[in-house]
């Protein structure tokens, strides 16, 4: 127990001196934006890794719920005047309700009805924000303003950066108390065998709402605060593909480990950007990667790296 | 006010025809090998760019359609033994990455080969609309539907009547004992690609001269044809194409009744709303789980 304490709390000073030190390496605001974007998807990331990898549930929607926080915040504030903290608050709320509402019906579908119907939803979701366009700009999207609070606004990309940074550390902190705690090793039952878990008195059904809703959350306030930093949304950023990518990054850096869904999430942002250098190839060459991950590494970067070195693991 | 509803009722069975032969796609691979291909949808846009690319060139259509379905079931066989095979112990998600992966490898592939505007294929035979009970209909439709139709019967004959559709349908009911008695459950799997892409492609063919073809064109539809599939009990042939159907169906009285932005979602909505109370699809057999 205490070595399960020193792991959570070495990984998370890691994570928190990376992020520290980071800026120092970054010679302008241009990669400050990336780390920042970065960023942005690992919150998501971490949220949905808790359903994925550790809920053994899968989500194609979940740009769906990143997009209605992303719109709460533009719209609320933008068109009604609210303050953004309240506006980002009512988005959470919101997702939070639509996603416990879903939730149960929802998960007690298997494998791929399950993709099928979060896919469903988050399709419905970015149809509603392209056509509403009289509240959301249709499909060129909207303007943000920017966040305040008492009075101070968040500008610039060096604010962003840490607000972003202890954003992170702070989703990073409660995912990882989650999963050491009684409702975490219920979930690992439920992704082990499910009836086993209900078997020895696990209410599965309820873990794997409140997961569910925990992650929409996760998703929707990273989805508002994004919205006040790039002062533009459009649906793209709420549909099909944007949803797919949340899950690749997830399944990608290693499901079942939130770090894991950190350098997922940080890695994929970065190899689009390293990506434009193949131009015309830059799709071919996206396909094959993520191809050949799964082919070759189909439990993902971290896990399969922490293998490489087994002395490493025991921290 | 009846005229209206037929041309709903016959836009939606065109539609529906493509969904349908998309759905049993899904339908055809997941049985052989319990994965989702996510690029059902690439095979249609192979076939119907291949053949609006060829015949612009002077290749004569039939003989284009052949090349774009053969070019198809090349690639759904390439795709099945170089990722599919490979990943076979892995998870649903990885192996819904994979194929993901692979829609967006081929996605930039036709890219690359035919470029990102539209090709335009010639009605193959005229344009001139059919009347219909005062709806009208262009003869495009009768030959989506007809070709749909015949190759959905053929598909029917094929599981039923040949030693290789049996074999199908045998490592879809238990891999490990069609293992035993023989079958070369690898080559099945490969088989069951090739099928799928022959389906797609000839389906991409017919409906391109009312589409229009695009690199793009084979998201939705193989995101509809998906829905087909899960709508009708997902490995459920006859359900899949009845799925196909529906959603065809359903969408078009959907554009036409109530608003023609929110055709896309319909088919969602039903989905939504059939697996709220069908977990397992309209014709699906509710499992029991082996712990």
């Amino acid at each position: 127990m205490n070595a399960l304490l020193h792991g959570r709390l070495t990984g998370l000073l890691a994570l928190g001196a990376v992020i520290a030190v980071l800026p120092a390496f970054l010679p302008n605001n241009f990669y400050l934006d990336i780390a920042i974007l970065a960023g942005f998807n690992a919150v998501v990331c971490v949220g949905l890794n808790l359903l994925i990898g550790y809920a053994g549930q899968i989500s194609l929607g979940h740009a769906g719920f990143f997009g209605i926080g992303a719109y709460a915040s533009g719209v609320l504030v933008g068109s009604y005047g609210w303050p953004p903290v309240l506006a980002l608050l009512a988005g959470a709320v919101f997702v939070g309700l639509l996603a416990f509402l879903v939730a149960k019906p929802i998960l007690r579908l298997k494998g791929h009805y399950l993709a099928m119907a979060t896919l469903g939803i988050g399709i419905i979701v970015s149809i509603v924000l392209r056509t509403e366009s009289g509240l959301t700009g249709g499909p060129d999207g909207m303007m943000v303003e920017p966040f305040k609070i008492f009075g101070v606004e968040l500008y610039g990309e060096k604010v962003w950066y840490w607000v972003v940074g202890v954003l992170l550390v702070g989703v990073v902190w409660l995912s990882l108390n989650l999963i050491d705690s009684p409702m975490g090793r219920a979930l690992r039952a439920v992704h082990g065998s499910e009836v086993a878990a209900e078997v020895v008195g696990v209410d599965t059904a309820r873990f794997k709402v409140l997961v569910f809703v925990l992650s929409a959350v996760f998703a929707s306030v990273a989805g508002s605060l994004f919205a006040h930093y790039a002062g533009l949304i459009t649906p793209a950023k709420a549909d099909f593909f944007k949803s797919i990518e949340l899950v690749t990054m997830v399944v990608f850096g290693g499901m079942a480990s939130t770090f894991g869904a950190v350098v997922g999430a940080v890695v994929l942002t970065l190899l689009p950007q390293a990506l434009t250098i193949f131009q015309d190839y830059q799709q071919i060459v996206l396909g094959g990667i993520l191809m050949a991950t799964m082919v070759f590494m189909p439990k993902g970067l971290l896990p399969t790296l922490a293998a490489l070195f087994p002395a490493r693991r025991r921290a | 006010m009846f005229a209206e509803l037929l041309q709903y009722l016959l836009s939606g069975l065109t539609i529906g025809a493509i969904y349908a032969l998309a759905g049993l796609g899904f339908s055809i691979i997941y049985n052989a090998s319990h994965v989702i291909n996510f690029a059902q949808g690439e095979f249609i846009m192979i076939g119907g760019m291949a053949s609006a690319t060829l015949t612009a060139s002077g290749v004569p259509l039939p003989l284009a359609i052949l090349i774009g379905c053969g070019g198809a079931m090349l690639v759904g066989v390439l795709v099945a033994k170089f990722a599919v095979e490979r990943a076979r112990n892995a998870s649903t998600v990885t192996l819904i990455i994979i194929t993901i992966g692979a829609s967006i490898f081929l996605r930039g592939i036709a890219e690359l080969v035919w470029g990102k505007d539209f090709k335009r294929l010639d009605a193959f035979s005229g344009e001139t609309p059919i009347q219909f009970l005062g709806a009208s209909m262009q003869p495009q439709s009768l030959w989506v539907v007809g070709t749909a139709g015949v190759l959905i019967v053929a598909i029917g004959l094929f599981f039923a009547k040949t030693l290789t559709g049996k074999a199908i349908l045998a490592t879809s009911h238990n891999r490990l004992a069609a293992q035993l008695v023989g079958i070369d459950v690898k080559r099945v799997v490969l088989a069951s690609f090739a099928l799928s892409a022959a389906l797609g492609a000839v389906g991409g063919a017919v409906v391109a001269p009312i589409t229009f073809s695009y690199t793009e064109m084979g998201i939705m539809l193989g995101l509809k044809g998906f829905t087909a599939a899960v709508l009708g009990g997902l490995g459920h042939g006859p359900g899949a194409v009845a799925g196909g159907l529906i959603v065809g169906i359903a969408e078009a009285l959907g554009a036409g009744y109530i608003s023609s932005a929110y055709k896309d979602a319909v088919a969602f909505v039903i989905i939504l709303a059939v697996l709220l109370f069908m977990p397992n699809g309209l014709f699906g057999k509710r499992g029991t789980e082996r712990v």
